[in-house]
């Protein structure tokens, strides 16, 4: 699905990522942790390709295509995927109607035809249910006025709507509350398949505890320092990330 | 000849053309105001009002003064621009000239027709002596030349205790019969005691050549009224526009003036609220979004005289290419007006590097007793806001238009029309050049 080969990016004069590897295959959770300013987000915002960042070297596939040179949307058309730390809030768009233009958006590239409104609104429906999003959520302007929460739960809908082939969740977890935590994280695990993958970008082990990662790998200092299974999740929260240092 | 002096001359005539009574009134306002014009002449750079907006090019072209005859055209030239989708009132004017064929006009409750029929006809004399130039009398020479030569224009008079029970719209069209023609529209607006009128003024050039417009408009609310008054400019880019707008209130109404600016040339736009009573709302409401070469100056002022008073202001601008605006915001609190209430917001986007904005933000408050701020910023698009939304999929240029009409939006929230509403939208996205696929 996704192969990262010694991956390189800076922003300014300011190298971030120092040589990642990484090899995602269909059907996997992985989960990225690190202590802060490790590149965790700054991975995320490559992969999705934020053109603030230079990539200097290396190379990204999905699904074998080298992507270096497509623009965000393309990579999204794609089957890309990135939930924000922190979400943007557009006043007087509606999320039915970002979530209708950002779909049939992709359906234009793709060269599909839009997909029509009663159809639509169906989908909206059955994923907002699966989220436990208030109907009236859906017609208020996209994460204006929103708490943390419900900013969270409403990057999940879209993610739900979109069906990415691979979601990265940049800390999804901040700025949850246990029993928000547990619906988005019953969100994820539902859109799971065999054919997508999940890339879960936390702090903490406490998400992991809900979507559980089938590869856990530290970041520090641009470069992956140490991978393993779940039960790496849980030495880190034991004894801290200096040991890896 | 220089256009000022040749307005000068062909005053007399303009005179005679109208069969003038030479006893009336209204002959001894023009007098003065031309009067006045000529002592003033057109404000030029020096003048600190104008520091950013220069007429110079604008008054280097020969223009025809008079409309040599009745230019006609049908409703689907014109059905663009009007907003046909509600039942309402049109004054319609073809090159300053009423056209009685494409408007509906009513005198049954109200009187929405033309000024030309108030000047002329005794039984309108009180009002007009009341009413007319009282609230316009000097306040700039430009103001004073379109007096000297007002001639027609929508005279509104809506009495105590009458919801209109549609909206009004007037529009000003021209031809381009000729290769330069200089329009100066007069409108005459009282809204009586109780009352409610709904207002739409759009000038548009249906040709090639220039147009230069010198719009004077005087609203009076009178106690408890209230007036929403919408400005759409989208002229074409051989159009200018110099509007001055003049609303006097008194206690307990609320007066409104939106102006969406997104096309002409240059476009000037004064204006000034005058409170005269205690309990009175104001709010002022604009978006501008240019591009290319145009130019957009938003000038107003308010002036607090009365205790219990608010004015809310907000003003939005977006910048591209080499556009350029300008924001002068006054706002003035005499010593008497204590327990003003007072807000002014001005935001501004610039596209690129070459597109520029003057904001000015003033402030005088002589009283001790109020709550007054003023907020002004110039910033660029977001990056991480259109990145959010690249990231779902949405192409760069629809992300970039989503963006700014989100930028715009408290503007558009405000109209309390929804057709009107519906077609700012449809003009902000044709400005912006993308279709969003649905309606915002």
């Amino acid at each position: 699905m996704l192969k990262i080969e010694n991956l390189k990016a800076r922003i300014g004069d300011k190298e971030i990522l120092s040589g990642i590897n990484l090899e995602i295959k269909a059907g996997e959770v992985h989960a990225i942790m690190g202590p802060n300013g490790s590149g965790k987000s700054t991975l995320s915002a490559v992969i999705a390709g934020k053109e603030e960042y230079e990539v200097t070297d290396g190379t990204i596939f999905l699904n074998d295509e080298n992507i270096e040179d497509l623009s965000p949307e393309e990579r999204a058309h794609k089957g890309i995927f990135l939930s924000f730390q922190y979400p943007v809030e557009i006043p007087g768009v509606t999320v039915t109607n970002f979530i209708k233009t950002a779909i049939n958006e992709g359906r234009k590239a793709r060269g599909e035809a839009e997909l029509p409104a009663k159809d639509m609104l169906k989908l909206i429906r059955e994923k907002a249910d699966l989220l436990e999003m208030d109907r009236k959520f859906l017609s208020r302007s996209l994460n204006q006025g929103f708490s943390g929460g419900e900013k969270k739960r409403n990057e999940i809908f879209q993610m739900a709507m979109l069906e990415p082939k691979l979601a990265i969740l940049d800390e999804t977890d901040s700025g949850l509350d246990i029993d928000a935590l547990k619906i988005v994280a019953n969100g994820v695990n539902k859109l799971r398949n065999k054919d997508n993958a999940v890339i879960v970008i936390t702090h903490y082990q406490r998400l992991l505890d809900y979507i559980v990662p089938d590869f856990v790998h530290v970041l520090h200092n641009g470069k992956i320092v140490k991978s393993g299974g779940k039960e790496l999740a849980l030495e880190l929260e034991a004894k801290g990330y200096d040991w890896l240092k | 000849m220089e256009l000022k002096d040749k307005l000068i001359s062909s005053f007399i005539a303009f005179e005679n053309n109208g069969n003038v009574d030479l006893d009336s009134a209204v002959h001894a306002i023009r007098t003065k105001a031309i009067q006045n014009f000529e002592a003033e002449g057109f404000p030029s750079k020096k003048d600190e009002e104008w520091k950013y907006t220069n007429l110079k090019s604008l008054l280097r072209q020969d223009y025809s003064l008079f409309n040599k005859g009745e230019n006609n055209v049908d409703y689907n030239t014109i059905k663009p621009y009007i907003i046909s989708d509600i039942d309402s009132y049109n004054l319609i004017f073809i090159d300053g000239v009423f056209n009685s064929f494409l408007s509906e006009t009513t005198h049954d409750e109200s009187d929405i027709c033309v000024l030309s029929a108030a000047l002329s006809k005794p039984k309108y004399n009180i009002l007009i002596d009341n009413y007319f130039n009282t609230v316009a009398a000097d306040k700039n020479s430009l103001s004073a030349l379109n007096t000297a030569f007002t001639n027609e224009g929508a005279y509104i008079n809506i009495p105590k205790n009458t919801i209109v029970s549609k909206p009004i719209q007037i529009l000003n069209f021209s031809t381009g019969s000729e290769k330069n023609v200089l329009i100066q529209p007069r409108n005459l607006i009282m809204v009586g005691e109780n009352s409610h009128v709904q207002i739409i003024e759009r000038h548009q050039n249906l040709s090639k050549n220039h147009t230069f417009t010198n719009a004077v408009t005087e609203i009076f609310v009178n106690k408890r009224a209230i007036v929403d008054y919408y400005k759409i400019q989208n002229d074409t880019d051989n159009s200018s526009l110099i509007d001055s707008t003049f609303v006097q209130q008194k206690q307990h109404s609320v007066a409104s003036v939106s102006t969406f600016s997104f096309g002409g040339k240059l476009t000037r736009n004064n204006l000034e609220f005058q409170h005269e009573g205690e309990h009175i709302t104001s709010n002022l409401n604009g978006i501008s979004i240019l591009n290319k070469n145009q130019h957009v100056d938003s000038h107003t002022l308010v002036e607090h005289k009365f205790p219990n008073c608010e004015s809310h202001e907000l003003y939005k601008g977006i910048y591209a290419d080499t556009s350029t605006g300008v924001f002068n915001g006054k706002v003035i609190v005499r010593q008497a007006a204590q327990k003003t209430n007072a807000f002014q917001q001005n935001n501004n986007i610039l596209m690129n590097d070459g597109a520029t904005i003057n904001a000015k933000p003033q402030l005088e408050i002589f009283a001790d007793d109020v709550k007054c701020s003023h907020g002004c910023t110039i910033g660029q698009l977001d990056e991480s806001a259109l990145f959010y939304m690249q990231s779902r999929g949405i192409p760069k240029k629809e992300a970039k238009a989503l963006l700014l009409y989100a930028f715009g939006n408290d503007v558009i929230e405000k109209i309390k029309i929804p057709q009107l509403k519906t077609i700012i939208t449809g003009l902000i996205a044709d400005k912006l050049g993308v279709n969003l696929g649905f309606d915002l």
